[in-house]
């Protein structure tokens, strides 16, 4: 298996010693330590020596079931119900707590349920803040990931013009970029402020008042969405940069073939510029994904993983536990998790984007 | 001969900077308080008296932001870089104690024989650290909405009762003239959470860990106390109350004296504002839910490090400055509660019909210690999200379970604390 990597090239391995010395300082080695600290109980501050724990960091953080609860019935054997007619269930902690009926499910809380037929379905986890910090991560991917490319794109092909002063519009767009993400977080609390802000303020004032105010952040409903929103808004310049360059390179004469042959706006952009995009694609997809499993400043600043953990996220609860609870081996299994979860991520996006 | 060797020191000195640490032992000092320059200069005042009162040893000191200072300790713990003298928040206290970033601080026990509780720390029978202030935390009003709403004025020996006090919510919510009722301080995210709020659990009867093992907070936390205490907690917010975690930071600061709020759950530390603006501002008693009346003690509290190998002279420094005049300057220029009663007398605020009398009389009438655990730390975290959750609408019985059992597997894989 010689190759030209291995053979006769100490030059070559000379000039690359002092970038690959820091990348295995600063990121293999940690790597690996932290998959090693996520196999025992170190903890930041502790005088107790630290020991092998096996995998119960993460039996805890992924143990998940399904426990399945048979409404109430009352002596008669029919089931009881409440004035609207629902049926009534016992509590999940009389199940989870002090139960040895049901030691499988102790110290497990409920995540959600569902109904099958009268019978109810309930998600218990060790860990429910886990695992609603895993949803929310991927419901941030899902949506940022496409938002933002496609906001991106289109932002470079109005950029993308000869028009006088154009440049003050790249500028403008490219201003957030430039913003510390801590900073833009700050102005966006007070513009998602429920009582007086701005943003509260201009929707009443283009609805002409019949808008009315919400609390963005302090809602279940809208505290994600709206921390999405910043973040698109912030980042989007960044990728239109690159779609910009990917844009450029993309030669004219294509263009004027194009319109030679009578080619419609939108055929030149399917069959001359998307095609000639399609680096530039994969690239800007592998790498808002990987930033979107990476939110944390915003959620840090924002909402500390509120209200009821609808915002919380898993690098945030890496930090959280690693630092805030004591709990480095914890917070490394979480990073653990992580780490997997992208790179199988990114391994099925290149294959899915494989030159065929 | 005394001025001999320090004219030769100084000319020492002059000459080569090295050379000093040679003549004098240096004494580190870390403080949490950089960027409050009043406070700095309090704090220099006594460095100052200090290294001129004796030619052994010379104290240096460092400042870090608050925000940070916990974690730059931490660092230098694991890097092996603490300094001599540490600040310390009083309840964090055992937790460095315990991991061995400080050492029992050898003070003559005389020297603090008339001080607050709050300010002394004790952990394992033995002291770790000192503190020249408390803090106190009151229920403030303006006589002229008590009036108007015709409610009693309680005091230190007489406060209201839980069924008072929600009577006077609802007397300032009926009566329309505020926003909300009760201003809790819910922007106020860390340390806030459990100083100000874990009394009124203790009032309830719960608490956040049984005291008497440390080895559980099954009962403490998800007891029938703590869920009365759960409910009416998470009616403050559901019943239009207070507001909750969403609260704009900038309400917290301004909104009682802006007149949007009743009554604000608030610091002897914002009382003076608070004053400037409304001379009629009142600073009531926490009221008493049943067992008692309850308000958080301890703040930042000194100590010597684990690693110090002039444990002797950091110990006399902090003796040194134990003296009455420098806590009572010190609570001049920060309007903190001086730890002892002779000190009090001496300050603008806290003598005889000042300003600021009465929360003398709270920090020692109802002040009570937070969890005395190096699990606090873990716990206070655990505490907050579960009140933040409950206020934010969380089964109120889940979120005590699940409290307990996060607190409980933090205990056991610490191996019960060293308790």
């Amino acid at each position: 298996m010689a190759s030209k990597l291995t053979t006769s090239n100490r030059a070559g391995w000379g000039f690359a010693l002092p970038g690959f010395g820091l990348i295995m300082l600063f990121i293999v080695i940690p790597f690996f330590f932290a998959f090693y600290l996520s196999l025992t109980n170190q903890r930041l501050i502790s005088p107790n020596p630290t020991e092998f724990v096996g995998l119960s960091n993460y039996d805890r953080l992924l143990s998940i079931s399904v426990l399945t609860i048979e409404p109430e019935v009352d002596d008669t054997g029919a089931v009881v119900r409440d004035d609207a007619g629902n049926a009534q269930y016992p509590r999940v902690r009389t199940f989870t707590r002090n139960n040895p009926d049901y030691s499988q499910y102790a110290g497990m809380r409920e995540w959600f349920r569902w109904h099958w037929g009268e019978t109810a379905k309930v998600v218990v986890a060790t860990d429910v803040v886990f695992w609603k910090s895993l949803r929310n991560t991927l419901m941030f991917v899902l949506v940022v990931a496409p938002v933002q490319a496609g906001l991106a794109l289109c932002l470079a092909l109005l950029i993308n013009q000869r028009l006088r002063g154009i440049n003050v519009y790249r500028a403008i767009y490219f201003m957030p970029v430039v913003v510390s993400i801590v900073v833009v977080s700050l102005l966006f609390r007070f513009i998602y402020d429920g009582n007086d802000g701005l943003l509260n303020n201009v929707l009443g004032f283009v609805t002409f008042g019949t808008f009315e105010g919400r609390d963005w952040l302090g809602s279940e409903n809208t505290a994600l969405g709206a921390i999405m929103g910043m973040s698109i808004w912030q980042a989007v310049g960044f990728h239109m940069v690159i779609w910009l360059s990917g844009l450029q390179t993309i030669s004219p004469t294509l263009y004027e073939a194009s319109s030679i042959e009578g080619a419609s706006k939108f055929q030149t952009f399917r069959y001359v510029t998307w095609p000639g995009l399609r680096n530039t694609a994969v690239l800007i997809l592998i790498v808002i994904t990987m930033q979107a499993f990476a939110l944390f400043a915003q959620i840090d600043v924002m909402t500390r993983g509120g209200p009821l953990d609808s915002t919380t996220t898993i690098v945030f609860q890496a930090v959280e536990r690693g630092y805030g609870k004591q709990d480095i081996s914890g917070g490394s299994a979480i990073s653990v998790v992580l780490f997997l979860l992208v790179l199988s991520i990114s391994l099925i996006q290149r294959y899915l984007t494989r030159e065929r | 001969m005394k001025l001999g060797m320090t004219f030769g020191a100084a000319l020492v000195a002059s000459v080569s900077w090295a050379s000093v640490a040679a003549a004098q032992t240096e004494l580190s000092l870390w403080y949490h308080g950089a960027g409050n320059e009043a406070e700095s200069g309090a704090l220099n005042m006594i460095i100052d008296d200090f290294n001129a009162s004796q030619d052994e040893y010379k104290v240096v000191v460092e400042s870090f932001p608050q925000e940070s200072y916990n974690d730059s300790v931490v660092a230098a713990a694991l890097a092996g870089n603490l300094p001599d003298i540490l600040d310390v928040d009083g309840p964090v206290m055992p937790n460095w104690a315990w991991a061995g970033y400080l050492q029992p601080l050898n003070i003559d026990e005389a020297a603090i024989a008339e001080f607050l509780d709050g300010p002394k720390g004790y952990w394992d029978g033995q002291l770790y650290s000192i503190g020249f202030w408390d803090a106190a935390v009151a229920l403030m009003s303006r006589q002229s909405t008590l009036d108007a709403l015709g409610l009693r004025t309680p005091d230190v020996d007489n406060p209201w009762t839980g069924e008072e006090f929600m009577a006077a919510l609802d007397a300032a919510k009926a009566s329309g003239d505020f926003e909300y009722a009760f201003d809790l301080g819910m922007p106020w995210t860390g340390e806030w959470y459990p100083y100000a709020f874990s009394p009124f659990l203790q009032s309830f009867g719960g608490d956040i860990v049984d005291r008497t093992t440390y080895a559980t907070a099954e009962g403490a936390l998800n007891g029938e106390e703590a869920v009365a205490f759960g409910n009416w907690w998470q009616s403050l917010f559901a019943d239009g109350y207070a507001p909750g975690t969403s609260q704009d930071p900038a309400d917290r600061d301004t909104g009682f004296v802006d007149g949007k709020y009743a009554f604000s759950w608030n610091g002897n530390w914002a009382a003076l504002a608070a004053l400037e603006v409304h001379d009629d501002v009142v600073f009531l008693p926490a009221p008493d839910f049943g067992n008692g009346p309850k308000i958080g003690a301890a703040s930042w509290q000194f100590g010597v490090s684990g690693t110090s190998e002039n444990a002797d002279g950091a110990a006399a420094f902090i003796e040194f400055a134990l003296q009455d005049k420098y806590l009572a300057n010190f609570s001049n220029v920060t309007g903190l509660i001086p730890a002892t009663s002779t000190a009090a007398a001496m300050t603008d605020n806290y003598a005889e019909g000042g300003a600021l009398e009465v929360f003398f009389g709270l920090s020692a009438g109802q002040a009570t210690l937070r969890p005395v655990t190096p699990g606090y730390v873990v716990s206070a975290k655990v505490f907050e999200k579960a009140l933040a959750d409950i206020a934010n609408g969380a089964d109120v019985a889940d979120t005590l379970d699940a409290a307990v059992d996060e607190i409980n597997a933090d205990i056991e894989r610490n191996g019960g604390y060293g308790h």
